[in-house]
């Protein structure tokens, strides 16, 4: 069976990939709704912006993290002196490497069904005296919402092996940031960690697996549920 | 009192409009798609933007450019009934009907829920979920959520144009009792005249942006201008009158117009209503002596108030009859064979059977 330390690793890395989702959907719902509805203006620096975690090596991202949120950085120095907030070295710093790394992904899958929601059943509900926030509450985003979860779940999943900007940002503490490839990297460098090794990967594809299994499921029922 | 004015440009297309016409009623905004009837309704709604507007519905301005008023279209209160319905597929018929009824002032609302389900008849529909409901339905459902929204106009785009003939006389008749039972002004949209000749008290015949001619229908009837926009094969005078004697063994309903009567196929009407007939010009005959032992059993005297050139061949002669005026079209021939001019006496003929498939209850 699993040891202590492995079923560490698991359970860190279950809750750094669920609080990496919780921050980033409502900011990917914004910033979704502005590539889709909002002003031309900004529009392509904005979406090539969220998609450079994609294309840029995972290190650079975590050296980016430590330079703006370590606590000598301008953010991370501000939210250690004024909320005692530590992100470096923390699983909530591994939480917000996370976060950054599945952005584009959570973005992507919101921006689509916000394209598919038709934009004149917001102008329906505005002749029938809904304003801004009352449309978006009760028109688009019930409409957007098979994307959202769509895309929060596959956010989960991957969040769950998020390697290279974690251990850069919040180094490899057991315990603390030792997510499970991390654990499953540390196995490996270690002498007679293969078997370890082998049940950490093998947990991995497991979950990954049914997270994409599950990403669907909803995703479909959803769209049932909203009439499409 | 309604005034609607608004100038505007979309790219090379531009839109010049004065409508001003007493409330209640149904202004009916006729012309070829693209002639810029949508955009209207949508400067009317506030949904899009003119260089100058003025939209007062009696007294209450809700957008005068020149004073530098425009209130929000989601607090106008103009309900918009669109073409595709709109109906939010998330949610069930009942909470569609609710959506406007709940935003709406506690103190305006004048039109009850239960009273539009019955008039709507959308009891069975409660329940359903807008994907499950027909075209015709998901229309009537539309018309409801807007007038639940308690508005102070209703826009009408070209509410039946995605329905098919059957579905469309299937709704037609919710639109006339809508009209009947509430004394709300109406602007309705459209491109198909026996929608507009059925339901308008208003009519605004627009082309390319601009007015050609607005006014009752037995006036528009028999504008030139109509005649571009319908088709040759469409044109006839809409005559209104009252009715004399109905038949019920052959569903023929005397009707008196003018100084004549004139004998039309309607099947659900009584003694002293007010109809409307659509009389195609291409089914009128003309004739300078009173005619005898003929077939035709509708007759009406009449002088020849103004002959049109309709094209190279033939002529639109308007008869004024009393009251009212019959177009006839006639060939430049016969025209000539039979010294057709001004002022002179003629006799128009119609077989009750070509007078345009049906008559109307007439508006109001």
């Amino acid at each position: 069976m699993l040891s202590a330390a492995e079923i560490d690793a698991v359970k860190l890395s279950l809750s750094v990939a669920l609080r990496s989702v919780l921050a980033s959907v409502p900011f990917a719902i914004m910033v979704a709704w502005w590539l889709v509805r909002g002003g031309r203006r900004g529009r392509v620096l904005l979406d090539a912006f969220v998609h450079l975690p994609l294309v840029l090596p995972p290190v650079v991202i975590g050296y980016l993290l430590l330079l703006t949120f370590g606590t000598r950085g301008p953010i991370g120095g501000w939210l250690l002196s004024t909320f005692d907030i530590r992100l470096i070295f923390t699983s909530a710093g591994a939480a917000l490497a996370t976060a950054v790394m599945t952005f584009p992904l959570v973005v992507r899958t919101i921006r689509v069904s916000l394209e598919e929601a038709d934009a004149g059943l917001e102008e329906a509900a505005r002749t029938l005296g809904a304003g801004p926030w009352d449309r978006f509450f009760t028109i688009s985003l019930p409409l957007m919402l098979p994307g959202v979860l769509a895309g929060a779940v596959t956010a989960f999943a991957a969040g769950l092996g998020e390697f290279g900007a974690v251990i850069t940002f919040v180094s490899n503490i057991p315990g603390e940031t030792r997510t499970l490839p991390l654990a499953l990297y540390t196995a490996l460098q270690t002498p007679g960690g293969d078997a370890m090794a082998a049940r950490l990967a093998a947990i991995s594809f497991s979950l990954g697996l049914a997270g994409l299994l599950v990403a669907e499921l909803i995703a479909r029922r959803m769209r049932r549920m909203v009439g499409r | 009192m309604l005034k609607v004015h608004a100038t505007a440009r979309r790219g090379s297309f531009a839109l010049d409009v004065r409508i001003d016409v007493a409330t209640p009623g149904i202004i009916a905004l006729f012309g070829r798609s693209g002639c810029g009837k949508t955009t209207l309704v949508g400067i009317v709604a506030g949904l899009l933007r003119a260089e100058h507007a003025v939209v007062d519905i009696d007294g209450v301005v809700l957008e005068d450019t020149a004073r530098q008023v425009r209130i929000a279209p989601e607090r106008r209160r103009i309900g918009y009934v669109f073409q595709d319905s709109r109906l939010f597929p998330h949610l069930h018929v009942l909470a569609n009907l609710q959506y406007g009824e709940r935003r709406a002032p506690a103190g305006e609302r004048r039109i009850g829920l239960d009273k539009v389900i019955a008039l709507l008849d959308l009891q069975p529909l409660l329940r359903r979920r807008p994907r499950d409901l027909s075209g015709g339905e998901r229309q009537r459902v539309a018309l409801g959520r807007a007038l639940l929204s308690q508005p102070r106009l209703l826009l009408l785009d070209e509410p039946l144009a995605s329905l098919d003939v059957a579905r469309r006389e299937e709704v037609l008749p919710y639109l006339e009792s809508l009209r009947d039972e509430f004394a709300m002004p109406m602007i309705y949209v459209s491109h198909q005249f026996d929608e507009v000749m059925r339901l308008a008290s208003h009519i605004v015949l627009l082309d390319n942006g601009r007015v050609l001619a607005q006014g009752g229908i037995e006036q528009i009837s028999v504008n030139p201008a109509l005649r571009a926009i319908v088709g040759v094969d469409s044109i006839g005078a809409v005559v209104s009158g009252t009715i004399a004697v109905t038949d019920p063994v052959t569903g023929l309903a005397a009707v008196r117009v003018g100084n004549g009567v004139i004998n039309v196929n309607l099947s659900n009407a009584r003694p002293g209503a007010q109809v409307r007939v659509q009389v195609l010009a291409r089914d009128v005959i003309l004739a300078t002596h009173p005619p005898e032992g003929l077939s035709v059993r509708n007759m009406l005297a009449g002088t020849i108030a103004q002959i049109v050139a309709d094209d190279a061949q033939t002529d639109l002669v308007h008869v004024d009859v009393g009251d009212a005026v019959v177009l006839a079209r006639v060939t430049r021939a016969a025209s000539i064979a039979l010294s057709l001019r001004v002022g002179m006496r003629v006799w128009t003929l119609v077989k009750a059977v070509s007078i345009r498939g049906h008559a109307f209850l007439a508006p109001g």
